[in-house]
């Protein structure tokens, strides 16, 4: 068997015969053509979607959920209901020490204020940050820098400010590091200019400052504003929030049951609903992709079904000349085989084209709709071998008609 | 050499079947150069198709070379057409996308031989009939004449036993049947039994011996004094 596929004149029989009408075999070809181009098209753009979604996300640490407080609902310990729940620097270092599974917890606080700068000024909101909030949640600087320890631990009076609040308190084209901005009657140096990117987790936050320079500004003293808490890969971030918010509560003498004392964004499970939306996508493409290879692979088996009876005088001739029905079997599967991988790999080649079309006009620049469209090789691999399968399977139907007619029955025809 | 007896076909027509041939007893021998005549519908083409194991008696007995041919399995009758039998078909029954060479190679592809080895074969055999010139020529390519030559080329190939001619010359204009004739009384001179189905008593005549059919049953079977073809050439 194996001889007979690397026999010349194996292939000088199935060339001759497909050759002879090239319309035919063109057309055949089509079917197989369209589907694993659609399947290789769709693939690959399913995970150029994948990609841009993943380089939107990726500046995040999506296992994470936004703890703050809010007012209790239920009377507890001598407390009545309806107090206001404020939670605290210890609150968070509790919680990173305690709660299984923990990466990072970041205290924030927040407050508007209002910036002014020689006759410039406006409302932002302004937030109390540790520099470890650059890891969580990347920040695009377009210049400077992001807060750092030292900031921290000097108390320095400096922000970051948004690419907005630059264009509400500066000259176009004026430079901005260095210089003062007053805040809420405060001087602030501006060290850093960050681009506000397409989404955004938690309040939007036009102005950074340090945090410990923060709460000593407002006085807040222990007391933060809400806390972000960041769960190892791992672990399962549902759990933590449960976690962390009955220590809260135990720490902060409220209700085991009240559910209003504390309210919380898991980033985590809204992050994973987005995921199984992509999944279904790529479960979507895969379907419909093998779904149009089928309908190929019949296309060729029809027409080779129409071929065979075309040519039922030749394979009369054929027989009465000595061939076995095994031999002419044998040569419809492998013209069939071969029409199919001919025209797989030519999809493939187009395929992968069409991918490079799509990231030439939609997979440039930051904001790409589809960043680097690619389809694995193992898939293509997948795909080949599906095909061949699905062209022997195919071309068997065909085959056993060609010999289920008597040769004498063949060699009457006309 | 070939062998029958008392040989029953009929074939199924509707409800009720036609009993095509209604035993038939026939023995030749080797060199013979036979000629089986008869109407349309006496049964001489079910007769040689059986002879030629392209179609299967329903009862009698059939032997070919000392050999039974009988309930063959389709690869089986494959690999005995290929070694004891070489047709030439009316309507020359060649590929059409073929050239004349490769045609001529075909019988000797299914026999599995390297592709030079055939090819020489091949190449001999077309100039046994003088188409060497002609080896790399479409059919369509080629007159009606040699067309058949093409198709005798192809049946000597495999240099078989016994030699079935389906009306050699049923296409062709009278000058040309009598040049295939005389390519195929040579080819009996040299020794091949042949075995031909003709409805042309001229045709009939340069043969040795002529079996005539009527309603599936010989009415006659005699030698007769062979008429060469050469001299009309």
């Amino acid at each position: 068997m194996f001889r007979f596929l690397f026999d010349r004149d194996t292939w000088q029989e199935v060339f001759d015969s497909l050759s002879k009408n090239k319309l035919r075999s063109i057309l055949t070809m089509v079917g197989v053509w369209w589907g694993i181009l659609l399947l290789i098209g769709l693939l690959g753009s399913a995970r150029g979607l994948e990609n841009s979604f993943n380089r939107l996300f990726g500046s995040f640490a999506t296992n994470s959920v936004f703890v703050w407080g809010q007012s209790t609902s239920r009377p507890f310990k001598g407390f009545q209901e309806g107090r206001e729940v404020k939670l605290s620097l210890s609150d968070a270092k509790n919680i990173e020490k305690n709660v299984e599974g923990i990466e990072f917890v970041l205290p924030r606080s927040q407050t508007r204020v209002t910036a002014t700068r020689n006759f410039l000024s406006g409302g932002f909101q302004m937030a109390g940050d540790y520099p470890l909030l650059d890891q969580l949640q990347k920040k695009k600087l377009i210049h400077g820098r992001f807060i750092n320890q030292n900031d921290i631990d000097d108390n320095k009076k400096v922000v970051a400010i948004s690419e907005d609040a630059y264009k509400q308190l500066f000259e176009k084209d004026e430079e901005a590091i260095g210089k003062y901005i007053e805040i809420n009657g405060i001087n602030f140096t501006v060290i850093g200019l960050f681009e506000v990117g397409n989404v955004n987790m938690g309040p939007s936050t036009d102005m950074h400052i340090p945090f410990t320079t923060f709460q000593q500004i407002y006085n807040r003293g222990d007391r933060i504003g809400w806390m972000m808490i960041t769960g190892k890969p791992e672990y399962d971030i549902k759990q933590i929030e449960e976690d962390s918010k009955l220590i809260l509560k135990n720490l902060n003498n409220i209700h085991p049951k009240d559910t209003q004392a504390f309210g919380s964004f898991n980033l985590g499970k809204e992050f994973a609903k987005l995921t199984g939306f992509l999944i279904g996508m790529q479960f979507l493409t895969w379907f419909v992709g093998i779904a149009t290879l089928i309908a190929g692979v019949f296309a060729i088996g029809n027409i080779l079904l129409i071929t065979v009876k075309e040519r039922t005088k030749e394979i009369g001739v054929r027989r009465a000349l000595g061939a076995t029905p095994f031999e002419i079997k044998r040569q419809i599967v492998v013209e069939a085989v071969f029409l199919t991988l001919v025209a797989g790999v030519l999809g493939i080649i187009t395929g992968g084209w069409i991918l490079i079309l799509l990231d030439h006009f939609f997979g440039q620049g930051a904001d790409a709709a589809i960043v680097n469209a690619s389809v694995s090789i193992a898939v293509v691999f997948i795909a080949l071998l599906i095909l061949v399968a699905l062209g022997t399977l195919i071309g068997l139907i065909p085959a056993f008609k060609a010999t289920s007619i008597k040769p004498i029955e063949a060699l009457r025809e006309e | 050499m070939l062998k029958i007896n008392q040989l029953h076909k009929s074939y199924p027509i509707g409800d009720s079947s036609l009993h095509v041939l209604k035993g038939i007893d026939l023995s030749v021998e080797e060199g013979e150069m036979v000629a089986i005549m008869g109407s349309s519908g006496s049964g001489k083409s079910t007769l040689l198709n059986i002879i030629g194991m392209l179609d299967e008696a329903d009862s009698g007995e059939y032997i070919l070379d000392g050999l039974p041919i009988k309930n063959l399995t389709e690869k089986k009758a494959a690999v005995y057409r290929n070694k004891f039998l070489g047709f030439i078909f009316q309507s020359f029954n060649l590929i059409n996308y073929k050239n004349a060479l490769e045609n001529v190679a075909l019988p000797l592809y299914y026999q599995g031989m390297k592709r030079k080895e055939r090819q020489e074969k091949a190449m001999f055999h077309l100039e046994k009939v003088g188409l060497a010139d002609w080896a790399k020529h479409l059919p369509k390519e080629l007159s009606g004449g040699q067309n058949q030559r093409v198709a005798i080329a192809r049946a000597l190939a495999a240099n078989p036993k016994l030699l079935l001619a389906d009306e050699p010359t049923g296409a062709l204009d009278t000058t040309t049947s009598y040049e295939i004739m005389a390519f195929i009384q040579q080819l009996n001179d040299e020794g091949k039994t042949i075995l031909m189905v003709t409805h042309e008593e001229d045709i009939a005549n340069m043969c040795k011996r002529i079996v005539r059919l009527r309603d599936g049953v010989i009415m006659e079977d005699k030698k007769v004094e062979q008429v060469r073809a050469e001299q009309y050439v």
